[in-house]
Formats: structure tokens, sequence, C-alpha cells
């Protein structure tokens, strides 16, 4: 009866520790446990807050496998035991943990996505600042590199995002009132997120990215018939990344992501490399600009390679052989107003080899200064 | 980043701010539940919240609450002291002002009195509970909201004519949105007049607004927070887009890009045009027609002024923190350009943190200067 096609995955989605995501999942596993579904905890953070460990009561624990890493014994989701205790459905918490070494899985997702792949309703939490291509946005607010990301495809694999709300100043409230973290925690804290106008920014971005898909997740009453719909439409838009082996190609890749997934446009990477092979490189560059296409493929981008020794014009020929309506190019790195090295831009240079393309220059975004 | 944000405060910008704090501080605060359609469980919010400030001590007194089926809400509501309304469901402000606790609990912002009462609605006598210093927590269903109604009305095919401006909202020291999936409210919402699935729907479409709105009075707060501390720079969490027009630019297709661009991101659109001396009259009739077809997009509409084109739209783009500009492109060449960067050029060198977006022209002029 379970398949896979059907199992729903559900996010709940915050914007900070504390905010109280762990207790709604719980609250929502009570409620469809009334409603006489099989429910389990699958994961369930054992440093949790005291009404948080009250929550669960009365819920069944699936308790976790203990994996020996560096002399310590960590704690990690146990998959065979819920494989083989087969719930209808799953209660996992933080989505976007990384499993320990030496895990079947680097990943917490990855395992979700095994037991979605058995039929098994899985509901979940995650914080906004784990979105992919989000990172270069929530570094320039607060300061801090998220490391443990969910590609923006996943949050389009879940059937329902709901958004748990609290305001700044009262989850800045549970921080002084040790609600949230030990006293010495709380205080590491207030120097990266936990500062208001930062949990501010955090929580804009939280509630747009909720509005956002459930704006995708509702049927567009303007919309062609279900028939015409998988026909190609004149006014769908195709935007081109330019990789290239420069750091700030991963922001850029982010960024072309994010407006093609908000435009519902297709997303191509492209990267010119001399005409004589990728071998041509230096491997430093070679192995920078491998990352970088890896990365792409990673969100979901289809990649591409060509040989030119005339970057700017292959890049506008691919662009218009492909149907190409917009291309993505990274700002220069360090802009000097002299006229003399501004022409030598390659942006300048596809500027004007693809004028009759709409080009948009994509800004590096450092972190900002805090008050 | 260039260095503007720590530039010194006019004295009417210190006033404001001095203004702003003291404001800040004798008034009650205003934290208003926000949801979407009846059945999220904003009473319920509201409640919990004055349970556990009760808890912590603080004086909370209930003064109205609608009628609910939920048995957790009549537990909640039985901890409570309650000041009942008046007979025509206004609240008792004598009564409340002499018994001066330090929170109300409120339900329905959108009442409205009978005649004869002091206010004719009740977020009016909320508004005077506040200026006496008392603190509120209140409830507010979207479809109450003055500026929204009409959004509103085309979703639900009905009329409601009470209503809360959204003036008041903005003013709320605290706004927390009420989030749940839509079959939580599917029960209620059920009517003879259409069918589950248009429900679904419309309480989707519902749900959307309900968050973009609550993303609105986050940043609106953010700006209250930036402009109190005295800083200039923007977090870019909402997308704002300024298109650039000329007599000349093929302003059409620009700005139909930017407005859906905007509301794909749910963002703000602004078209600006700097003042050029000297326009011919078909110029201006050009320049006209430009700037009807930015109104009819409901964008905002500025005319700049300045002698360095480029230095002023930056100066406008960094003071309203927008994130995107759109240009046409310029594909003048001659002699002086070998040795200057053209204005679009300029543009992606001096922007900072700012995408820039260009625009293939149909007529090959740039839209910056006919210079």
């Amino acid at each position: 009866m379970m398949s896979a096609n059907t199992a729903r995955l559900t996010i709940i989605l915050g914007y900070a520790a504390g905010v109280g995501k762990t207790y709604r999942m719980l609250e929502e596993g009570h409620k469809l446990q009334a409603e006489g579904r099989d429910v389990v905890v699958g994961y369930f953070e054992p440093h949790a807050r005291p009404a948080t460990i009250a929550k669960t009561e009365g819920l069944e624990l699936i308790p976790p496998r203990m994996i020996e890493y560096r002399g310590l014994s960590l704690p990690e989701m146990d998959i065979d035991a819920i494989l083989a205790r087969r719930p209808e459905i799953c209660l996992v918490d933080e989505f976007p943990h990384t499993n320990v070494p030496g895990s079947p899985r680097a990943k917490r997702w990855e395992d979700i996505l095994v037991l979605l792949e058995t039929g098994m309703d899985v509901l979940t939490t995650m914080n906004i600042q784990h979105l992919e291509s989000l990172n270069d946005k929530v570094h320039e607010i607060s300061g801090v590199a998220v490391r443990e990301t969910i590609p923006d495809w996943l949050l389009k694999r879940a059937d329902e995002i709901v958004f748990v709300d609290l305001t700044p100043s009262a989850l800045l409230n549970r921080l002084d009132r040790g609600v949230v973290y030990s006293p010495e925690k709380a205080e590491r804290a207030k120097q990266n997120f936990f500062q208001e106008p930062t949990l501010a920014a955090l929580r804009e971005l939280a509630l747009r990215q909720t509005a956002h898909e459930v704006d995708v997740r509702t049927p567009d009453l303007t919309a062609p018939p279900r028939e015409l719909a998988s026909a190609p439409r004149p006014s769908a838009e195709r935007i081109l990344i330019h990789v290239t082996e420069s750091p700030s190609s991963v922001s850029l890749i982010r960024r072309g992501r994010r407006v093609a997934d908000y435009l519902r446009a297709e997303c191509f990477a492209l990267s010119v490399v001399p005409a004589a092979g990728i071998q041509a490189l230096p491997v430093k560059e070679r192995e920078a600009l491998e990352q970088h296409l890896d990365f792409a493929r990673k969100l979901h981008i289809e990649t591409r390679i060509v040989e030119s020794n005339r970057p700017a014009s292959a890049i506008a020929q691919f662009a218009r052989t492909n149907g190409v309506t917009q291309i993505f190019v990274a700002k220069p790195a360090r802009p000097t107003p002299s006229a003399f090295f501004s022409k030598h831009f390659l942006v300048m240079a596809v500027l004007r080899e693809a004028n009759d393309i709409q080009l948009t220059v994509v800004a590096e975004r450092p972190a900002r200064k805090h008050p | 980043m260039p260095s503007h944000d720590q530039r010194r405060p006019s004295p009417e910008e210190l006033l404001q701010r001095v203004e702003a704090e003291a404001d800040h501080a004798t008034r009650g605060q205003l934290k208003i539940f926000l949801g979407y359609a009846p059945g999220v469980g904003k009473s319920f919010r509201m409640l919990d919240e004055g349970r556990r400030r009760k808890q912590r001590g603080r004086d909370v007194v209930v003064i109205a609450t609608q009628p609910s089926r939920d048995s957790a809400v009549a537990a909640l509501l039985a901890r409570f002291e309650i000041i009942p309304t008046l007979p025509g469901g206004a609240l008792d402000l004598d009564t409340i002002r002499r018994r001066h606790p330090a929170t109300c609990l409120i339900d329905g912002l959108a009442f409205r009195n009978q005649p004869g009462s002091k206010n004719e609605f009740r977020w009016q006598d909320v508004e005077d509970l506040l200026a006496s210093g008392i603190s509120v927590i209140s409830t507010l269903n979207l479809q109450f909201v003055a500026e929204r109604q009409r959004e509103v009305e085309a979703i639900r095919g009905e009329r409601v004519s009470d209503s809360v401006p959204q003036s008041f909202l903005l003013q709320a020291e605290e706004i927390e949105i009420v989030d749940a999936p839509p079959e939580y409210c599917l029960e209620r919402a059920r009517t003879s007049e259409f069918d589950e699935e248009t429900i679904s729907r419309q309480l989707s479409e519902l749900r959307e607004i309900a968050l973009v709105l609550a993303a609105e009075v986050v940043d609106a707060q953010l700006l209250r927070y930036l402009k109190r501390h005295g800083i200039e720079q923007s977090y870019g969490t909402q997308e704002r887009i300024m298109v650039c027009i000329t007599p000349r630019s093929d302003a059409s297709t620009m700005i139909h890009r930017a407005r859906r661009q905007a509301d794909r991101f749910h963002g703000e659109l602004f078209v600006a045009h700097v003042e050029q001396n000297g326009l011919s009259p078909s110029d201006r009739v050009t320049l006209d027609a430009n700037l009807a077809c930015a109104r009819d997009a409901l964008a905002s509409v500025v005319t700049l002024q300045g002698k360095d084109v480029v230095e002023t739209i930056l100066q406008f783009a960094r003071t309203q923190g927008i994130t995107q500009i759109f240009v046409g492109h310029s594909q003048r060449t001659g002699f002086w350009q070998r040795f200057k960067p053209n204005p679009v050029e300029r543009l992606i060198l001096e922007s900072g943190n700012i995408d820039i977006r260009v625009f293939p022209q149909a007529e090959a002029r740039s839209n910056l200067t006919q210079a």
C-alpha cells in the first residue's frame, strides 16, 4: 500500500535554534497519532530542552545507534531499526545534519530519502540558514559561514513546508532565560546569529521562502490546461551561468539557481576552457573549475564545457544556439575604474559580444560589519 | 563596502531617532498573532503566550475571546482573570485602566463595536489602551486587513465589511504569523459554493499573502531598528529592483520583466529616470510614455537630479536598499570609448553589492546618456 510516489515529506522551517521547531514537529506527531496514524520518533536530539523532552511522552522513540568516532560514542539515527519497525510516519529532527564519519550515508537528508523511498512519510525540521542558495545572503547578514546546507531541490521535493514563527525579541528572551542554550553557549550564540537585526533578517528570509514554497505548490488558475502544460512555452526563460575557476563562481551558481527557481526558468552552467582542452589549464585552476562544476551539478544544474580561446564569443555563441535568455556572470573581482583595465574584464567583452541577450552581472556580497 | 554607513547623521535624523526611542519607552507594546484563515490556531497561541508570561510573574488579564470549539483553548482560558467587554462588545476602557494590568489578551482586532460606543472598532479601543501604557496581545485574520481585502475578496469571492488598517499592524512591536497546512482550515472554510480542491487553493493563496505580509512587517521593523541605531546599510532581505530609463530606452520590456521578477520574489519595483536638460519634444513624449508604462506596472516612479548619471543612480539605489538595477545596453563606440568606460560599464564597476542586469536595446543606444 505504501509507495515512494505517495510518501509525504513535511519540513518544519524555522529561522534559529529555539523558535520551537522540534516542539512543533512533536505536536504534529501527537496530532497524527490521535488521528489513528502509526507514528514513531526516528531521531530526536537527546540534549533537547525539558519542555521538548516532555513533549515526546506518549510517542514511540527509536533509540539512536551509537557510532564510535575518535574515542567518542556519538548518537546517530538508526535507519535499520526504523526500516525494521516500518511505521507509517517517522519524525526526524535536523534535516541538514551531517552524520558522523563511518555512517552509511554522509548526510541525514540522504537517510531521509531512503525512508521516503520505502513509502514512509517523514516530518523533519530545519532552519532557513541551511538552505544552499541563501548561503551567501546568510553570510552577508550574519558573518557566519554555514557549512551544513540543503540543496534547494530537496525543499522542492517536500510536499509541505510549515513555518514556525517567534519574534526575535521573544527568542532573545528565551536565550537570556537559559531556555535555548547553556549560559556559556548562549554567550557564544550572541556573537553570531543571536543579535536582533540578524534574527529579524533571517526571519524575513524564512517567511519569504515559505511564501515562495506555498506559491509554487498552488495550482495556477491562469496556467494552460494540463494537456498543454508540457508543451514548451515561448516565454520560458533559460538562464546560463558562466562558471570559472574564480571563487566568485560559487555564489554566482547559488544566485543563478535561486533566480531560475523563482522565475521557473531552466538553468545551465557553462565553462570555457582553452582550445587545447581542460588539460591545458594549470592544475590548481583545473581542480577549482571541476569543483565548481561539481557544485553546480549538486544543485541540479546541467553543466557544459566549451573549448575556445575567445571565452566571450564562445559564451555568446553557446547562448544563441541554446536559446538562452539571460547570461549570469560574476562582477570583476577588484574593479579599477581605469579604462585600460576595465576593457580587459571578461564581463565587458561578453557585454559587447552578446549584446542581443540579457546579461546579469552578479555582485559578490561580503559579510556586513556589525554595529 | 563604501563607508556611507558611517556618515554622520543629520540633526533631523538625530531628532527622529530620539523621538523613536522615547515613543518606544512609554507606549504599551502591541503583539499580534496573524493567521490566514480561521482554524490555524491564533487564539490558542495568544492564550499560550499569556500563560507563559503569567508563569514568569507578569500581570496578565483576558479582555475578549472568541468562542472556540477547541477544548485546549477553554482549558487555557480558565487560568485567567477576565474583564468582560461592555454590552455592545466595546472594551471596558475605564475598568481596564483602573485595574491597569501589564498585559491584556484581546481576540478579534477587527470587531465592530455597537453604534454609540466610544470607538467604532476594537482596534481603536486597543490603540487607547496602548496609549495608556498597557500592553496588548491580540489576534487578527488576514481577511480583515483593510489594504488586503480586495485581494482576499478576489480569492474568496465574499465581502467582509470590518477591517483594521495595515498601518495599525505596522506599528506593532511584535507580529507573529501562525502558519499551518491548509488542511487545518478546511473544515471551517467549507462552503456549499466551492469544492474541496477550490477551497484548498483559495487557502493556499491566502496563506501566501499572509506570509508575505508578515515578511513586509518584519522588514519595516528591521528598518525601524536600523534607524534607531543609526545604521544605513540595508540587509537586502527583500528584493528591490530599480529600472533605469531614458527617453530613448526600450523601457516597456525592461519594466515588464522587472515587474514579473519583483512579483515572483514578492519584491518592490522602482523605476527611475535622471532628469536631463534640453530634451527634444519627441524625446519628452517617449519619456512620458515610458513613465506612464512604469506607473501602469505599479512601480514607484522617481525622477532623480544630478550631474553624474551613474553616481546619481547608485546613490539612490544605496539609500533605498536596491538589490538589482536593470539598464539598457550601451553600444556606443568611438575614439573616446577606448579610454573611458561607458556608463553601463561604470555602473557594473561601481555598483558594489548590487546586481546589474543589462538589456539589449532595439535602438542600440545607451539608456543612460546620449552624450
